[in-house]
């Protein structure tokens, strides 16, 4: 599958799209989204690229870990490929929303692994 | 074919998606695709309180491999096109 970067393109052709509609993540190139991966965890990045299968490039990552006993620790990863397969959440992050949290002060259980 | 066709028409209407790892999230059902990945508008969590990890969160895309259910409006439901439809699945039309 080719993968290819930018806002331009990250999409198959159009002659294979007919039977798709558009759920592309063409939208969120160079947005800052959360990914919730299928182990749990919860990554914070800018979406460079993606392909057909869900893989990602996120520049400028860090993941995000909840805990019940300490607020929300954050830890700085860079460039990350995430692969589709792990892949549960695609969230459009909303700036001004997530500048309100206080995210030191937020306890809750980290996320469940996905369980087939 | 018949699932994504059938999601096609659902979309615009609210619909909540469990997932596989127990959150649920509920939207405006915005778009769907061929691996039947939806994406959703103006999402929520249902319990908040315990799944605060998309509270930031507004718009998403959630991969078809997992979700659990997806929670549909019972007006949402033609039970005689769905029998039809069906039933033309099954013959191989």
């Amino acid at each position: 599958m080719e993968f290819r970067k930018g806002s331009s393109l990250s999409v198959s052709d159009s002659s294979k799209k007919e039977m798709a509609s558009d759920t592309g993540l063409e939208l969120l190139i160079e947005q800052t989204i959360s990914v919730i991966t299928n182990d749990g965890r919860n990554i914070v990045g800018v979406l460079k690229g993606f392909d057909q299968a869900t893989n990602l490039i996120l520049d400028e990552s860090h993941e995000r870990v909840y805990s019940t006993k300490a607020g929300v620790e954050q830890l700085m990863l860079g460039l990350y490929i995430i692969r589709g397969d792990n892949i549960s959440v695609v969230g459009e992050l909303d700036e001004e929303l997530d500048s309100n949290l206080n995210l030191s002060s937020l306890h809750a259980h980290p996320l469940k692994p996905v369980g087939h | 074919m018949l699932f994504f066709s059938y999601f096609k028409e659902l979309v615009g209407k609210e619909v909540t998606v469990e997932l596989k790892n127990d959150l649920a999230i509920t939207g405006t059902l915005h778009s769907v695709d061929q691996y039947l990945n939806i994406k959703l508008e103006n999402t929520r969590v249902v319990d908040e309180a315990k799944y605060p990890h998309m509270l930031s969160v507004k718009n998403c895309f959630i991969r078809g491999s997992v979700v659990r259910y997806v929670q549909l409006p019972p007006d949402g439901v033609d039970v005689e096109i769905l029998h039809d439809a069906t039933r033309r699945e099954a013959r191989g039309t």
